[in-house]
């Protein structure tokens, strides 16, 4: 961000300028260079910090209406439902707008696991991204908790009771993280007082994140270092502002018929059934995208050791750019890569598929072949791939593919040929 | 243009995806044409009436509706009674209300302010009058299985004869839609148990369909308003997306790029 001189036009802007240089931050943004090959899965930052503007500002209002006490909590939801005024419509927001969140950041991992963009000198922007990830998660689950219905209660109870596979301190563990001897009240309160402090703390990781990624500027299609400002980029506004802003309104309208349409699909029915500690639900299913953790969790026997491996499932990803041991970023041109890439990518749907299932018998089998494979991919097939796979040319500025319209060089000098 | 679509496509086979494993569990359910699904649906008036009659008739001996409030049968989206046919409806009910100034609780006719009267002081109360099982709150019991509407469209109407080799307990009962078949609920409707205001023949196919319409409103009282909201929303953002592509489209033809 060094690299500004900005001086602000008018006298009063250049007194403040000089005290606090927020102008300038302004101008770093909207000129900010970047890369102009970047294509459709590169707008999902922008769409998750919407998601996550929007949760928290229905949050909010939930959060005057909604009453955190074990007898009153569902009857609030309730009364959020039916008698605030367009309460139905903030709490679907907020319901569904969680869904849409990690749909969106699963798409932004994955984008950043195929185009190499964990890889120096962008580690830290990933492993913030990481943290972001798992306080996403614990979020997303104690909001699930707080309409205090049957899958509410008892995924609480189930996830908190993970941490009594810890030797000796275990279930002392719980029982603090319970504040009692089951889920109750105090449980409920504390994970009331935890959701809404989460998002802030996401809110001030996403600033660090983007502080980050500014230093080093985006990764791109072609994954190749560019000079910037030059031919290869555009300035943020208005280039990549209309363009995130696009893909938005298209990502809103998908967002809008969840609302509007099928406001409940995502959730489970249970969850109307008000919370009772005396009866226990058939199946206890967590939200769907915590499934494949959920698959890798239950597909190891011992409950200490699939603890473990459900939390190096994700912890696995902050080692990933040192686990990748390819110079070449962009799968683009990592013909073994890509195909990887793509097994993996069905791996994590057969877990999150096998975690909706009961844990017996064909299901269970899938299961542990799926988590077996997972960490395969990350521990053995990514390190060796980087020594021993052959990969393409890569072009020496992104202008070059770019003016055949693809990142693949080949066919860009095909089609570049053939105008000839 | 390309990738948009592909991801257009990525996005519905996702949402397509995540239907299907919710809905993996479901059973053959009897199908009926409900006026309130799709992107324009709407209660039927009528039916929504009819089935409240049903409700309380019927099912209110056993079931409260504690989340309903007496005004909510004449508010907009609803069952629409006239303001003066939901004060006579709430009027015929004894509700518990006090203490007073001498410190008695006292009976007063129902106000449309007040919640719907519960069949039964608490749960124990419930629970000793139906041999133990809880007649479960219906305010949202549609949203609160996993077949909804469809599924207790069916319930209703799923009774019949053990198969040879069940035995039933006393007291429980056999229907073919229940989870695990058996529910202590006895067969509530039969045919006329009812006497409909508007000359609608009281079949059993016609009060599930009617109490089941009635069941969704109390459990989506808003989802008239959702609706019509939905679809200026939708509408409103395609016309502003288009417009959006235009400009970018604009912007982006000064640079060699594609978007």
């Amino acid at each position: 961000m060094s690299d500004h001189d900005y001086k602000p036009k008018s006298k009063v802007g250049q007194w403040f300028n000089d005290r606090l240089p927020l102008l300038t931050l302004a101008n770093h943004l909207t000129d900010y260079p970047t890369p102009k090959n970047l294509n459709y899965w590169w707008t999902f930052g922008g769409i998750l910090t919407f998601c996550l503007i929007t949760q928290i500002i229905t949050g909010l209002t939930l959060a005057m209406h909604y009453i955190a006490h074990a007898d009153m909590a569902f009857e609030s939801v309730e009364h959020i439902m039916r008698d605030v005024n367009y309460g139905w419509l903030i709490r679907y927001i907020h319901a569904n707008g969680a869904s849409m969140f990690f749909l969106a950041v699963y798409i932004h991992i994955f984008r950043s696991l195929f185009y190499g963009s964990y890889k120096s000198p962008r580690e830290i922007i990933w492993i913030l991204g990481i943290v972001i990830y798992l306080l996403m998660m614990a979020a997303a689950f104690m909001g699930y908790v707080l309409p205090w219905g049957q899958m509410s209660f008892w995924g609480a109870t189930v996830i908190t009771n993970l941490f009594s596979a810890i030797p000796l301190v275990g279930e002392g563990i719980v029982t603090w993280l319970w504040g009692g001897y089951s889920v109750d009240n105090p449980t409920l309160t504390r994970f009331f007082t935890l959701h809404y402090l989460i998002p802030f703390l996401i809110l001030g990781l996403v600033v660090l994140h983007i502080w980050a990624l500014h230093v080093p500027g985006n990764n791109n299609p072609v994954g190749i270092d560019i000079k910037k400002p030059s031919k290869d980029t555009v300035p943020f506004h208005p280039y990549i502002v209309i363009k995130d802003g696009f893909a938005l309104l298209m990502f809103m309208i998908v967002f809008a018929f969840f609302v509007f349409y099928t406001p409940n699909i995502l959730g489970h029915a249970d969850n109307y059934i008000e919370a009772n500690p005396m009866v226990t639900p058939a199946h206890i299913v967590p939200e769907w995208y915590l499934l494949p953790f959920y698959a890798i969790l239950r597909s190891v026997p011992d409950k200490l050791l699939g603890v473990v491996a459900m939390l190096s499932a994700i912890l696995i990803l902050a080692a990933l750019p040192w686990l990748d041991t390819s110079k070449i970023r962009s799968a683009v041109f990592r013909p073994l890569y890509k195909q990887f890439y793509w097994i993996l990518v069905a791996d994590v749907l057969i877990l999150g598929y096998v975690g909706a299932m009961p844990a017996e018998g064909l299901y269970l089998l899938i299961a542990r072949v799926a988590t077996a494979y997972y960490f395969l991919h990350f521990l053995v097939i990514l390190p060796v791939l980087g020594f021993k796979e052959r990969t393409l040319p890569v072009p020496l500025s992104i202008t070059e593919p770019i003016l055949g319209g693809s990142p693949n060089l080949a066919a860009a000098r095909h089609r570049e040929s053939k105008i000839k | 243009m390309k990738k948009l679509f592909k991801l257009i496509l990525i996005l519905s086979f996702f949402s397509l995806n995540s239907a299907q494993t919710f809905a993996a569990e479901k059973v053959d359910y009897l199908k009926t044409d409900w006026s309130f699904k799709g992107l324009f649906g709407k209660f039927d008036r009528a039916s929504l009436q009819r089935g409240y009659q049903v409700y309380t008739e019927v099912c209110a001996s056993c079931h409260s509706m504690k989340y309903l409030s007496y005004r909510n049968l004449s508010e907009e989206g609803g069952p629409e009674f006239s303001e003066a046919a939901a004060k006579a409806i709430a009027a015929s009910f004894d509700v518990k209300d006090g203490p007073n100034a001498d410190g008695e609780m006292f009976t007063r006719p129902g106000k449309l302010s007040d919640k719907f009267v519960m069949p039964y002081d608490n749960v124990k109360a419930a629970q000793a009058a139906n041999g133990g099982a809880y007649p479960p709150d219906m305010s949202v019991l549609v949203k609160a299985r996993g077949g909804g509407v469809d599924y207790i469209y069916s319930l209703l109407q799923g009774y019949e004869d053990p198969p040879s080799g069940v035995t039933l307990d006393d007291g429980v009962y056999y229907n073919k839609y229940m989870y695990g078949n058996k529910i202590r609920m006895a067969a509530p409707l039969s045919d006329g148990i009812v006497e409909y205001g508007d000359g609608t023949n009281a079949s059993v196919e016609q009060m599930s369909k009617d109490v089941t319409t009635f069941l969704m409103w109390a459990a989506e009282p808003h989802l008239e308003a959702r609706h019509q909201m939905g679809f200026k929303a939708i509408v409103y953002l395609i016309i502003l997306t288009i417009l959006v592509y235009f400009s970018m489209k604009k912007i982006w033809s000064r640079v060699e790029s594609e978007v």
